[in-house]
């Protein structure tokens, strides 16, 4: 089955939730980008449902990051369309920006502002006025533990307190849609199971659409959706069960690997 | 973790959060400023050096006539001491389209382009509170001069607001579009070299335009299309209470059309230019 056909089972899959027949969350319809000659995303087509965890599954280079940049509008699309609940990103990026929520793979905070300063700035790029911003800033940091930590410069939290805090400026405008780009790199154990605990119950609570790019398996639950992404191109969509058994595997480990022919998540050829 | 009302949907935006968005960005402009004192002092330090040992040994080698909007003879401090206002609004807009290139490089100007308002907006905030932050600085620096006998009348003050807005709004925004040029941190080294110094110093600055036409006519004629040349004579007839009409236009103009090109580098659609994965987002 290829990865069209998955992603019309599963849409069509009679167990599918009632929120995977309503208006997708993230609509990504035949999206190509090139780099000059290189060609870094062909032909990509997926949707990620409101509340449901999207896992985009890729090796390094994969093409993750270019279709993030695309989706938040910092590349103009070449080829395609993308859509946010319905808002096309080029013809009505404002609408559609204000549905998402970002964490992008870099750190993106200002490190010598304060954590409270950090999250006015993000309030202010959003119009909401400094009055709601305060109350909603000291909601979303008694939430992730840093109440305590308000005032202090963000250069002083820890790799995971940084993400934590991240997550929650992207949801301070109160999006519909989150995106995190391989959001736990460089973190222990323990912070990325905290935050990635974190994100599925935004997903369970809030009803939050999230796409999960990573390149680490044990990332992936088996009720997730799963994208996999290989040199640019869109290997497999679907409900993670069905990616498994339609690459005749067992675990998602062994279905990357005969889907991208790798052996390894180093990209290596299998021997 | 608690449930949190998710925003409804509505097209547009009000004003208020225009004004909203407009604020945000100033305030952290200036947060940042207050965090980097040694900039603040630098950006002093600069024009003071010029004024207080430049100028103090070129007043016996460089007699000024009495030229407009002066209306009798004046010391050499005097003449450049709006030059000097200038040269730290360029430096101030270049030190602005510096930390462009660092914000984009270290990923925070991502927060920017990534808010939902518009594009060419956003960028236009961004301009206003560098040219809020330049205002500080060129006031501190007249502050200090006016204990070195550099005197204008004190309506003057007032009436160079203007100018200053509007000759800090060009620099920066010839500093955003190098900024979105540039494509290594490293590179902006350049920009110092032949964007800052030649700007500078072929420009009526220094000396006034008829003593480099003595000179060097074809430099003479180099300094009249130097768009800083206008915002130094701009800034020297305000701070006099005068008006310099063709300076006004110019500077006025060259402010459009860097701004106009600022936003279209920035358009991720119709992006000057081209960006590959590793080689900034914007």
């Amino acid at each position: 089955m290829t990865a069209t056909d998955a992603h019309i089972a599963s849409q069509s899959s009679p167990d599918a939730s009632p929120a995977a027949t309503a208006q997708p969350a993230l609509s990504i319809g035949n999206v190509s980008h090139s780099y000059g000659p290189r060609r870094a995303l062909i032909d990509v087509n997926f949707t990620v449902a409101p509340a449901s965890f999207t896992a985009l599954l890729g090796l390094n280079g994969a093409g993750k990051s270019t279709l993030f940049s695309l989706v938040t509008r910092l590349f103009g699309i070449q080829n395609g369309q993308i859509k946010i609940f319905g808002h096309d990103i080029s013809r009505t990026p404002g609408e559609a920006l204000r549905l998402m929520g970002v964490v992008f793979q870099p750190r993106t905070l200002d490190l010598d502002l304060s954590l409270t300063q950090n999250l006015l700035y993000h309030a202010a790029l959003h119009g909401i006025s400094r009055r709601e911003a305060r109350l909603r800033s000291a909601e979303v940091l008694g939430r992730i533990g840093l109440a305590d930590r308000a005032g202090s410069k963000v250069r002083d939290l820890s790799g995971g307190q940084m993400r934590r805090l991240e997550i929650a400026r992207a949801l301070l405008h109160r999006p519909r849609l989150l995106l995190l780009d391989e959001a736990t790199v460089g973190l222990d154990v323990k912070a990325r199971a905290d935050i990635l605990d974190h994100v599925r119950q935004l997903v369970a609570e809030q009803g939050i659409g999230v796409l999960w790019a990573t390149h680490l398996f044990d990332e992936i639950m088996p009720g997730d959706d799963l994208v996999v992404l290989h040199q640019g191109r869109m290997l497999a969509h679907g409900p993670m069960s069905r990616v498994i058994a339609d690459a005749g595997a067992q675990d998602v480990n062994t279905a990357f690997m005969r889907l991208t022919g790798t052996a390894t998540l180093t990209g290596k050829p299998p021997t | 973790m608690s449930s949190t009302t998710v925003t409804p949907e509505r097209s547009g935006f009000s004003v208020s959060e225009y004004i909203v968005c407009l604020n945000g960005i100033v305030w952290r402009e200036a947060l940042r400023f207050l965090h980097q004192r040694e900039r603040f002092v630098s950006a002093l330090v600069r024009p003071l050096v010029w004024l207080f040992i430049f100028a103090a040994g070129f007043r016996q080698v460089l007699g000024i006539s009495i030229i407009p909007p002066y209306e009798t003879y004046i010391l050499y401090e005097v003449y450049i001491a709006p030059g000097l206002m200038a040269m730290i609004q360029l430096f101030n807009g270049m030190q602005s389209s510096l930390s462009m290139v660092y914000d984009r490089e270290m990923g925070n100007m991502r927060t920017l382009l990534v808010s939902p308002l518009p594009r060419g907006y956003l960028l236009f905030c961004k301009l206003l509170a560098g040219t809020a932050v330049s205002l500080l600085q060129v006031y501190a620096f007249l502050l200090i001069a006016w204990f070195w006998d550099i005197t204008p009348p004190t309506i003057g003050y007032l009436t160079v607001l203007p100018a200053l807005v509007l000759s800090g709004l060009m620099l920066g925004a010839l500093g955003m579009l190098i900024s979105a040029s540039i494509k290594q941190l490293e590179n902006f080294a350049g920009v110092m070299n032949f964007v800052i110094f030649p700007m500078f110093f072929a420009s009526s600055a220094l000396y006034p335009l008829w003593r480099v036409q003595e000179g060097s006519p074809m430099l003479y004629y180099v300094c009249q299309c130097n768009p800083f040349t206008h915002a130094v004579e701009l800034i020297r007839f305000a701070l006099y209470g005068k008006m310099n009409w063709v300076s006004l236009a110019v500077v006025g103009g060259c402010t459009v059309v860097f701004m106009i090109g600022a936003i279209l580098a920035y358009d991720p659609s119709r992006g000057l230019v081209r960006r590959g994965p590793g080689g900034g987002e914007a």
